[in-house]
């Protein structure tokens, strides 16, 4: 039996615990016993009593089958044979599973597979039939257990509120425990990278070019990994899109919350929040194929030198994809700020202006700071823009005329095309994606603060 | 349900105005009761009608506003004084559906008129709110907001000196003088109102329309709020909606009774408690209803 059809019988079989119980209750009830909950709360709770050892046992099953079966497996195999190396040793494994579900196999020593390929193949059969039958005696306990508890004393109502609450409680840590496990996986690839090279010269060098030699003769491919042309290059781009994004978006949100009409309103913020739909995949091919000949053209007609790929084309763009998401977080903050401050200002004899000058932006100015800031760390984080728009030359440089590149359009060409997962090359992507997901954790964990603390003002 | 212990059915037909449109019980009030007109008055109201897009909630009020002066403004919730109010500075006008009609003058002009700008009008006539609105900025700076805007002083010493003689007339200077560059929001309800009174003052204006002031704040609060209206009708005209007929009778010298929208009744404040000539006006002051 395969685990589908096992999962398919496990739930034919909390479907039985949940009718049988719930219709014993209902007989009890029936007969003046005084039951605590409803009958349908003893159906959930027979129900949970067969699902939990069930999938316990299958899920345990299913982690440990592999591990047993490959030591079982070794253990078949020659002396001569398993006195391999570790890399040899899971050639010569992934042989023999070929050849138990019907492949080829690429060996010569046919003989000695084909038996082990025979023996795997019968071990997980009864592994398999072994699962099945534990699993589903398993549930069947569980049943039992759960009919043999539906009395009177029994408070199926709060067992069954328990169970819901730890069911939400474990899908929350799903969430909680991929992003650690990201996290923990990112650190210690960047620890062996930094073992590689070593953190000063990452964090400090001044020279980027992570070509390594994969053979000792190769020449002209030394590495060398100073990360500070990438990130001056990917400030230099944020900046130059925190240039765009602010002004356009502060005032589009400023005339939206204060001066537009409610029709305008209805129109306008839809048709800005479709800015924000666009897949940022089109936002770069219209930096690389229109606004960045266009900028080189208006350059050289007035006797300026830029590059393609100039940081001003991509910062440009990407600073129009934020300006939606600027604009909506200010147009929030900014209709949060009380009337009453309006009409205190518009009471002294200001004018609107002035009064969303002196009044309004500065009560809503950390709201402001808090989303400029959520919105600089999009501007870091942004990829496929610069990825199209922005050069592959690490240049230290803070003209935006030339061409510069960014963290992610590195981690993206390191770790595209075919890669040997332990060169200094490959690590440091890991490096840069840690040091990205610092900075802008650091700026979230900033503006998530500034943005709380402006709430605690009002309400 | 036990039927032996039913209410009594009302007599609905008089009691409730649902056979009568507004306008129609409004035409039933009669004329305005009492003297709307004083010699030489400050603000000037001639038959205003107020609509909020196609409902009408005043209906041709007449009043005067004398200088030195507090008058205020009573009446059941939603009749229509705080709309009267907001329209002596224009304040409706951020409100879009507002729309008034009729005549309002501040010294013979009207403030609706094309010339007048609504902004300078807001300085002569300044406006304390319901609520205490300080803007979250220091004490002196809350203050010196207004003199700043319409750049009454010359320099930074002037601009103390207002600062510093509207905390005074507000009666708040020696709770705060220590403390200018606190933010105005940490003061107590209380001296928050009186602080946004010292800011309103600050502009000089000429009228000061003060809009329920002391809902917002407990008794001795409210004390001190009522001391400085008194003191402040020396140099300044000053109308009042509020809630509270003790506070009506305390402070002010005449009294205008509203009621749907209608003035009713106006008169002196001695007069009005005491001898009304309204029966309306006598049944909402004898607390009958409201």
């Amino acid at each position: 039996m395969n685990t589908s059809m096992l999962f398919l019988v496990v739930a034919i079989l909390i479907a039985i615990a949940y009718v049988v119980g719930r219709s014993r209750a209902a007989t009890l009830r029936k007969n003046e016993t005084p039951m605590h909950s409803l009958p349908r709360y003893y159906g959930y709770l027979t129900a949970i009593c067969t699902a939990l050892p069930a999938f316990a046992i299958l899920i345990i099953w299913s982690i440990a089958e592999p591990a047993i079966l490959k030591s079982s497996t070794i253990s078949s195999l020659p002396s001569g044979i398993q006195s391999l190396p570790e890399g040899e040793l899971d050639l010569v494994l992934n042989d023999i599973k070929n050849l138990a579900t019907g492949g080829i196999s690429q060996s010569a020593d046919d003989s000695i597979r084909q038996a082990a390929a025979t023996h795997y193949g019968e071990t997980q059969g009864l592994s398999r039939l072994l699962k099945s039958i534990i699993v589903i005696l398993a549930g069947l306990a569980g049943l039992l257990y759960g009919f043999k508890k539906i009395h009177s004393n029994t408070r199926a109502r709060v067992g069954v509120e328990r169970a819901i609450m730890i069911a939400l409680i474990a899908c929350s840590c799903i969430a909680i425990f991929t992003t650690l496990g990201i996290v923990l996986s990112v650190l210690f690839e960047s620890l062996r990278f930094f073992n590689k090279v070593p953190f000063t010269e990452f964090a400090f060098g001044l020279h980027w070019s992570p070509q390594t030699s994969i053979r000792a003769d190769q020449v002209g491919s030394s590495g060398s990994f100073g990360a500070v042309p990438i990130f001056a290059g990917t400030l230099l781009i944020s900046a130059i899109a925190m240039l765009v994004a602010v002004p356009f978006g502060l005032m589009s949100a400023i005339y939206l919350a204060e001066y537009a009409s409610s029709t305008v309103r209805a129109w306008a913020k839809p048709l800005l929040e479709i800015l924000a739909g666009i897949p940022t995949v089109v936002y770069g091919f219209f930096a690389a194929l229109t606004v960045a000949p266009l900028i080189r053209n208006v350059g050289e007609s007035i006797g300026l030198d830029v590059a393609s790929e100039s940081a001003l084309a991509a910062g440009l763009v990407m600073g129009i994809m934020i300006i939606p998401f600027v604009s909506s977080l200010s147009d929030d903050v900014i209709t949060a700020v009380p009337q009453a401050m309006r009409d205190g200002s518009l009471g002294l004899g200001a004018t609107k202006s002035e009064t969303i000058k002196k009044v309004v932006i500065p009560a809503a100015l950390p709201g402001i700071v808090g989303g400029i800031l959520l919105a600089v760390s999009r501007a870091i984080g942004e990829t496929m823009i610069v990825v199209m728009a922005a050069g592959l030359a690490a240049n230290l440089t803070i003209n935006p005329l030339e061409a510069v590149t960014t963290v992610t359009v590195q981690i993206v060409t390191l770790l595209t095309g075919d890669q040997a997962f332990d060169s200094p090359k490959t690590l440091a992507a890991f490096a840069l994606g840690l040091m990205l997901f610092v900075t802008t954790l650091i700026l979230n964990v900033i503006a998530l603060h500034t943005v709380r603390k402006y709430r605690e003002q009002y309400d | 349900m036990n039927k032996e212990n039913t209410v009594p059915a009302l007599d609905l037909e008089q009691d409730t105005p649902t056979e009568q449109t507004i306008e129609e019980i409004v035409a039933s009030l009669g004329d305005t009761v009492g003297q709307t007109r004083v010699d030489n008055p400050k603000m000037s109201v001639s038959n205003v009608d107020v609509f909020y897009a196609d409902k009408q909630a005043i209906f041709g009020v007449d009043l005067d506003i004398a200088n030195n002066e507090v008058i205020s403004m009573i009446g059941p919730s939603g009749c229509g004084k705080s709309t009267l109010l907001r329209c002596l500075n224009r304040m409706n006008d951020t409100i879009p559906i507002c729309r008034v009609t009729g005549d309002i003058t501040l010294d013979g002009e009207g403030i609706y008129s094309k010339d007048t700008d609504p902004v300078l009008l807001r300085a002569r006539v300044g406006m304390v709110f319901q609520k205490p609105n300080p803007f979250p900025k220091s004490i002196y700076e809350n203050v010196a907001y207004g003199p700043r805007l319409h750049g009454l002083n010359r320099n930074r010493a002037d601009l103390d000196d207002i600062v510093v003689n509207s905390l005074r007339k507000a009666g708040i200077y020696e709770e705060v003088k220590n403390r200018l560059d606190d933010a105005g929001t940490s003061l107590s309800g209380g001296q928050q109102q009186r602080l946004c009174i010292a800011r309103t003052i600050a502009c000089s204006p000429e009228v000061i329309l003060m809009d329920e002031p002391c809902s917002a704040l407990d008794p001795i609060a409210t004390a001190k709020i009522e001391e400085l209206i008194d003191e402040l009708r020396e140099n300044y005209a000053i109308a009042i909606v509020t809630h509270s007929m003790q506070q009506a009778a305390r402070v002010s010298q005449r009294t205008a009774y509203f009621h749907l929208g209608k003035l009713v009744e106006v008169g002196d404040t001695d007069t009005i408690f005491t001898n009304p000539r309204h029966e309306l006006t006598e049944n909402y002051i004898t607390g009958r209803f409201g």
